[in-house]
């Protein structure tokens, strides 16, 4: 039996809303809002980055966990928005716990959902028997061009996950994925920002993807929507989720622990599994949760979670995630936002 | 290009590791090769509390090169609960909201880099304590 | 060990000399020098400078400045103490003397600091604190005189208000002085309504960036009866202390522990107490740092520095004049050259040559240079022999 040991996260203080954003481009904020059930986002501030946020949320991990940081045999960072192009946030994390120097690390990216193939490898080395405990996370400080659709939304936000073989809070039921190479959403190595298919990011791409591995992880374990006392979708805006999930025929009890977007924005890699610990947070022991993550290129990765009884235990050995979500927030105007974002010209 | 002098204080900047007299039991941080209090060379590994409170702090309005896009910002001496004083920026607050005495803790952040293409710094920074 | 006189000093109008260089300045300030002793003997020179490097490009002043005095052979040496660099090669130069190795030592301070960009000034100036564990921070010299001063506000109740009688006063001696950088009188307003650099302190409460230079000539008591210098001034004391490189890991940061054991070094040595001073300069880099360093040489009780210094206790016609020269904020600190400016400005007194901002009945003198945040002090006890 694996699961999760332990878990964490790390939201940053700063948020800015919708309407701030689209004051200065002229948008009808309150369309956007009502079309992407989205309200604000949060935003690092200039000393925090996808390496700062997956140290700090690693740390709330291993609060929980409470296992030997020398005991972590692999440590995979999720991002799309590396620190280092060439240098792995996975060996800057793993120094800052204190795991080195016998841990595996390289660092993932595949869009949204490089944090939860983290998740996915890390489960399976210790599973195979590879390393005692290893740790995937999903972590990320993405940006969406000035103006862009995707500027309301991407925000900034990491979720870890020490995944071992006892003192579990969670077992792993099972796993399957769905992916295809499909060109919904990319960023080439010196762009600034992404570029997106528009419309073309719905259906053959999000849910397309998220379906398939839904549909093949149900027919797998022979289970039904109904089943599960919660499930996590990943969740771009706090639309395209829910219709997903209605569709697929699951309930908004189900996803209302974990549907984080419309005041956290999407924070790419960490988008699902902030949902997932979001969930923890609440679950009782011995109840199902169906994680499916999503990312553009594209593919989706379900798991199945089984809770037990230590989650209870250790739950509140580190902050929750609707304390970091709702609790001592700080709001900035845009001009400021520009600033922390690098969105500011600068001479070089 | 000053990549082995930040290399090295890796143990301190991203774990808060300190040296404890193994003589007279004085913790220094950073750590170095003589006491300063008994002249001891022999020291064991401490790890720095990572809360404190606020002894002093000032709010930068002109800032050294790297630090521009964060005026104001505060920094400040915290005295750790482990009694070891250690100067560090206060992040995540509004400067002018704090107060000496003020409960923080140490968070991981970024302090610097050396240019866009240079090596980036991390180290410690201190954080009001909320819970957060 | 051999009693030491000052013979000669040598000063350069301080400012942005952008003309000069820096051994435009330094040769001149010593030729100064030589010309008020009257004579041209020199067997060795030791040099104040904090960073030629750093600001200049340029080591190496113990080859470069006897060359450019035109004595390519004189044996020269640069010393080195951040803002204290200018007392300790004036030291230097007492100990070679003392110690009978020369009998004429020229000990030469200068820094120009205008060649460099305004960030190389504030990295080079961030160099004398702690630059892994406190410039690595984000923190530069006005932030750590800063941490001082908000303590001291809260401990003792000094006011915002007080800080900025000591540059007024400063102003006001430094306006009587035609070497200053900023011979001009100013109000506590000017100094409230100037620009915030790190709470509390505002730019009227830091001393400025500046080019300068100053000699002075040392021989023994011996030789300057020889020559017949009238009144005699001696050096009668000298003590010099350090502290923790960092703030935060002195004893207490209200205390400037490196210039009050220097105090006490130095009065010993000249076996005098602080009541037998007649007057001091000392080391203003921020006003917080005058209030500070008063309460350490013991001129005024513990936290009391701002209330007496508003009250006029240091003000040119008070008990206990400071800084008559107008001090490093109103004279101008060029780092290297500021400790044996102080000197002069003493020597200046002590002979009763200070002109409109004389003090009457100068018979001893303190000066009070130092570096960084307070990890360094050295200390002079002249007299008027």
């Amino acid at each position: 039996m694996v699961g999760i040991v332990g878990y964490g996260t790390q939201i940053p203080r700063y948020r800015i809303k919708i309407e701030e954003i689209a004051k200065v481009w002229g948008a009808d904020a309150a369309s956007f809002k009502r079309g992407l059930n989205l309200n604000e986002k949060s935003v690092p501030y200039p000393d925090e980055d996808c390496a700062t946020l997956a140290v700090n949320a690693a740390r709330n991990a291993m609060s929980r966990a409470g296992i030997n940081p020398q005991e972590i045999g692999a440590l995979y960072v999720g991002s799309e928005s590396h620190p280092y192009a060439v240098k792995p946030t996975g060996a800057t994390v793993s120094e800052a716990l204190g795991a080195c120097p016998y841990v595996h690390t390289a660092d993932f990216e595949f869009a949204c959902k490089a944090g939860t193939e983290a998740m996915f490898v890390a489960l399976n080395l210790v599973k195979s028997g590879a390393v005692k405990y290893a740790i995937g996370i999903g972590s990320d400080t993405s940006q969406g061009s000035p103006g862009d659709a995707l500027e309301y939304s991407a925000s900034a936000g990491a979720a870890a996950y020490v995944m071992g073989a006892e003192n579990l809070v969670a077992e792993l039921i099972d796993t399957h994925c769905f992916m295809t190479d499909t060109p919904d959403f990319w960023r080439r190595e010196h762009a600034n920002y992404p570029e997106h298919g528009g419309r073309f990011t719905g259906e053959p791409s999000y849910m397309k993807h998220v379906s398939g591995a839904v549909n093949a992880i149900l027919e797998k374990t022979k289970m039904k929507p109904e089943d599960f006392d919660y499930m996590i979708f990943h969740q771009p805006n706090g639309k395209f989720p829910v219709q997903m999930a209605l569709k697929l025929g699951f309930k908004e009890p189900q996803f209302r622990f974990g549907l984080l977007t419309p005041t956290l924005g999407n924070t790419y890699s960490g988008s699902s599994p902030l949902g997932l610990a979001a969930t923890l947070d609440e679950a009782k022991p011995n109840q199902l949760i169906l994680l499916v993550s999503y990312g553009s290129g594209a593919g989706s990765d379900a798991f199945i979670f089984k809770t037990t009884e230590r989650l209870l235990k250790v739950r509140d050995m580190a902050p929750r995630v609707r304390k970091q979500l709702d609790e001592h927030k700080m709001y900035l105007e845009y001009g400021q936002y520009a600033k922390f974002r690098h969105k500011i010209v600068k001479p070089e | 290009m000053e990549v082995a002098r930040h290399w090295r204080e890796t143990p301190e900047r991203y774990r808060m590791e300190a040296g404890k007299c193994s003589k007279c039991g004085k913790i220094a941080f950073p750590g170095r090769m003589v006491c300063p209090k008994c002249g001891s060379t022999e020291f064991t590994k401490h790890t720095l509390s990572g809360k404190g409170k606020l002894v002093t702090y000032t709010i930068i309005r002109k800032a050294p090169d790297g630090f521009e896009d964060l005026v104001p910002y505060a920094v400040g001496i915290i005295e750790l609960d482990d009694g070891i004083k250690i100067l560090a920026q206060i992040t995540d607050c509004n400067p002018e909201e704090l107060k000496t005495g003020d409960r923080v803790v140490a968070k991981f952040r970024r302090i610097n880099e050396d240019g866009k293409t240079g090596m980036i710094y991390y180290a410690y920074k201190f954080v009001p304590d909320v819970g957060i | 060990m051999r009693d030491i006189a000052i013979i000669g000093i040598g000063m350069i109008k301080f400012g942005e000399l952008w003309k000069k260089s820096l051994r435009d300045i330094a040769v001149e300030a010593a030729l100064n020098c030589m010309k008020d002793a009257g004579t041209d003997r020199i067997d060795s020179i030791t040099i104040g400078c904090m960073s030629g490097g750093l600001f200049n490009g340029q080591e190496h002043l113990a080859s470069l400045l006897p060359d450019y005095l035109g004595r390519h052979t004189t044996p020269a040496v640069r010393v080195e103490s951040a803002c204290a660099s200018g007392g300790m090669a004036v030291r230097s130069a007492f100990m070679e003397v003392a110690s009978g190795m020369s009998d004429y030592v020229l000990a030469l301070g200068v820094e120009k600091m205008t060649d460099v960009s305004e960030n190389i000034e504030t990295y080079t100036l961030a160099t004398t604190a702690d630059g892994d564990y406190e410039a690595f921070h984000g923190i530069n010299l006005p932030g750590l005189y800063a941490l001082m001063a908000k303590a001291h506000i809260e401990k003792y109740g000094t006011t915002r208000n007080q800080l900025a009688e000591v540059a007024v006063k400063n102003h006001r001696n430094g306006a009587l002085n035609p070497y200053s950088q900023f011979p001009m009188e100013i109000t506590v307003d000017t100094v409230l309504r100037s620009p915030m650099v790190a709470d509390p302190l505002r730019l009227f409460d830091c001393s400025p960036i500046t080019d300068g230079a100053a000699a002075v000539l040392i021989t023994t008591v011996e030789e300057a009866k020889k020559i017949g210098k009238q009144p005699l001034v001696i050096i009668s004391g000298i003590g010099v202390a350090s502290d923790t490189i960092a703030l935060c890991q002195r004893k207490d940061i209200l205390k400037l522990e490196a210039v009050e054991l220097a105090g006490q070094r130095a009065l010993k040595m000249a076996g005098k107490t602080i009541n037998d001073i007649n007057f001091a300069e000392v080391h203003d880099s921020y006003t917080i740092a005058e209030i500070m360093v008063i309460e350490a040489l013991g001129i005024v009780k513990e936290g009391q520095g701002g209330v007496a210094t508003a009250n006029g206790l240091t003000s040119l016609n008070g008990k206990f004049p400071i800084n008559p020269s107008g001090g490093l904020k109103s004279k101008g600190h060029p780092i290297g050259a500021t400790g044996v400016a102080q000197i002069c400005e003493a020597v200046l007194q002590l002979r009763g040559q200070a002109g409109k901002r004389q003090i009457k009945n100068a018979k001893t003198a303190l000066t009070q240079n130092m570096g960084g945040s307070g990890g360094s002090c050295v200390i002079h006890i002249l007299e008027a022999k």
